[in-house]
């Protein structure tokens, strides 16, 4: 599986999804499932690696939410297994290593709530039914800080931007230093610039080692991230491999298609200005 | 003044009152947080069944009451959970049927006349017996450790419940748990604002509160202060004029509830003030201001740091203010109309 990797990645910093680098973060197989008696998932294989960035694409409708969702086992599988980290869901009890971002519209509560309090949920897996101590606080400062909203922190979640609200959801997902980030359409209702942002946050995550499974309509700010592309459609699995280019700057001859670091950033951007 | 503490059934109206005032708004506040604001009135109606079967077999009316709600709520619960599209007909069967049932089993005992079923419907606080009162007691502690003490894992299941199964929470267990809670609670209150009142002292301090809060502790904190005070206010001020307590309480929250709202937006413009001043321009503007003159950012911005046109700024700020506004009370609307 690592052969579908086709671009050059041998001076990237985090570890390469070599077969060396332990059981796949997340492997379904044969997943079929129905969402309001609708079969939706007729059959869909995906594998995450350690480190990988896995991007799903498909029209709406193709079945990509619901294949993460019976991920995160919030779908229930009729047929199929599922694995993760190793270990079949059911027995899977590691969910501090599993940060997820739903789709912006899910988190909406009728009372209101500070980016803060949002972001501390995420905390949860580590201190349980213990008080929450300096440690988780100084977790959600650290997690707060690194999506740019620190400042933001004792501010009601209703009174932010789309851009905003999805940094405090990331933030809440990275509270626990996850080795697996989930995120549901990230790029969803979010402006140019804020887009930015988010893909120099989940860069910056990917170079800590994190894997991160992604549901995109489109790959847009995103795509030098990507590692891999699963194309669904109906609900099977209509590609998996390199992400589809051919269009826009990519396509040019000469285009030097990098995956960003820290110090060359500018080289992103540049494709970005496409 | 001091004589209506004088009398033992006022000193045990005011505990109970108190004890209501504590607990309905503490379990309320994550029924609001998840949209459910009317489940406390379904579970209402259900207990009325349990009223009728505890006078059908002289059976003490606030066990059966329990019992009777801990079974209706965990199927309101089980039927929410599975997001079934005829869920909302399912629950109408529940409620109404419970209503009937109570008539009916009442009107079937042979010891209880019409009084006695309204003194559940309406509340009776003044018939709060010692035996009545250490029931209360012991059902609001459960119902303060529970809400108190999971607090954190409630707000996570109410604010996302999604998320909440993927940090490993037994989301279930929460659930049902909050729906036992509920019904608890409608019981403890049963006797204080009777059956048809219930709800509102679930909901209605919380919406107080939440005209002046943006944190959900601080709702929690302030919808109990409101529960409390209009709960003793209401119990004293229906000894004063000779009213009934329970709508005395009620009209005493929606009271709250307005004079919250009035002074909120002015308050609301002035903390946006404060923060367009500290952050060199109105930085929320962006979030979903249909700004009537898009160069009026901008403006204000630079009116701000240059001290001039001072009116431009204002007006921005004023937009900003209602902007800021809006959503809440929409959402206390949507919050309250549309839960089931």
């Amino acid at each position: 599986m690592s052969t579908v990797i086709s671009t050059a990645d041998s001076d990237r910093l985090r570890p390469s999804s070599g077969e060396d680098t332990g059981p796949a973060v997340v492997s379904l197989r044969g997943a079929v499932a129905t969402v309001g008696g609708r079969p939706v998932l007729r059959g869909v294989d995906l594998t995450v690696r350690p480190g990988e960035v896995v991007a799903l694409l498909g029209a709406n409708g193709s079945g990509k939410s619901t294949t993460v969702k019976s991920v995160i086992g919030s779908v229930p599988l009729e047929q199929g297994s599922l694995e993760l980290f190793g270990r079949p869901l059911r027995r899977f009890r590691d969910w501090h290593r599993i940060g997820y971002v739903p789709q912006r519209t899910t988190a909406a509560g009728g009372v209101p709530a500070t980016v803060r309090e949002v972001v501390s949920t995420g905390r949860l897996p580590q201190h349980g039914l213990l008080p929450f101590r300096r440690k988780d606080r100084d977790a959600v400062d650290r997690a707060l800080a690194s999506v740019g909203m620190l400042d933001r922190a004792g501010d009601g979640v209703t009174n932010l931007s789309g851009g905003q609200h999805q940094r405090v959801l990331i933030a809440r997902a990275l509270v626990g230093l996850p080795d697996l980030l989930i995120m549901d359409e990230p790029m969803a209702g979010v402006d140019v610039d804020s887009q930015q942002v988010l893909a120099d946050i989940l860069r910056s995550e990917v170079e800590r080692g994190c894997a991160v499974l992604l549901v995109l309509h489109e790959l847009g700010p995103l795509e030098p991230l990507i590692d891999r592309a699963v194309v669904l459609r109906d609900g099977c699995v209509a590609h998996d491999g390199p992400p589809p280019r051919g269009v826009g700057q990519h396509a040019l001859p000469g285009h030097d298609h990098v995956h960003p670091h820290a110090d060359d950033h500018h080289r992103t951007t540049q494709g970005l200005l496409a | 003044m001091i004589e209506m503490f004088q009398p033992d059934f006022m000193q045990r109206a005011f505990l109970a009152a108190l004890l209501v005032g504590i607990t309905a708004p503490s379990v309320g506040i994550y029924l609001v947080q998840r949209r459910q604001a009317l489940m406390g009135d379904g579970i209402g109606h259900v207990a009325l069944t349990g009223v009728g079967l505890g006078f059908l077999f002289q059976a003490n009316p606030i066990w059966m009451a329990v019992l009777v709600c801990v079974l209706g709520a965990i199927v309101m619960e089980l039927v929410r959970a599975r997001g079934n599209q005829r869920g909302d007909i399912a629950l109408a069967m529940l409620f109404y049927g419970g209503m009937a049932g109570g008539k009916l089993l009442v009107s079937m005992s042979s010891q209880a006349g019409s009084g006695s079923l309204e003194s559940y419907l309406w509340g009776s606080i003044l018939t709060v017996s010692p035996g009545d009162l250490a029931v209360i007691g012991g059902l609001a502690a459960v119902v303060v450790a529970v809400t108190a003490g999971l607090r954190r894992q409630l707000f996570a299941v109410c604010q996302d419940e999604e998320f909440a199964r993927v940090t490993g929470l037994p989301v279930r267990v929460l659930n049902l748990l909050l729906a036992v809670m509920a019904a608890v609670t409608v019981t403890v209150a049963m006797r204080v604002v009777g059956l048809l009142l219930v709800s509102a002292l679930m909901v209605v301090p919380v919406a107080a509160a939440q005209q002046l809060t943006r944190s959900f502790a601080a709702t929690q904190a302030a919808a109990v202060s409101v529960g409390v005070v209009t709960a003793l206010l209401g119990v004293g001020t229906s000894y004063e004029a000779d009213l009934p307590s329970g709508p005395t309480i009620v009209i005493l929250a929606i009271l709250a509830f307005a004079l919250f709202s009035a002074i909120a937006a002015p308050l609301a413009k002035r903390r946006h003030r404060h923060r367009a001043a500290a952050e060199h321009g109105p930085a929320v503007c962006d979030v979903a201001l249909p700004v009537q003159n898009p160069n009026a950012q901008s403006l204000s911005a630079q009116s701000l740091s240059a001290d001039g046109t001072e009116d431009a700024a204002d007006t921005t700020r004023a937009a900003a203010g209602a902007a800021v506004k809006a959503p809440l009370s929409g959402e206390t609307l949507s919050s309250r109309g549309l839960a089931q």
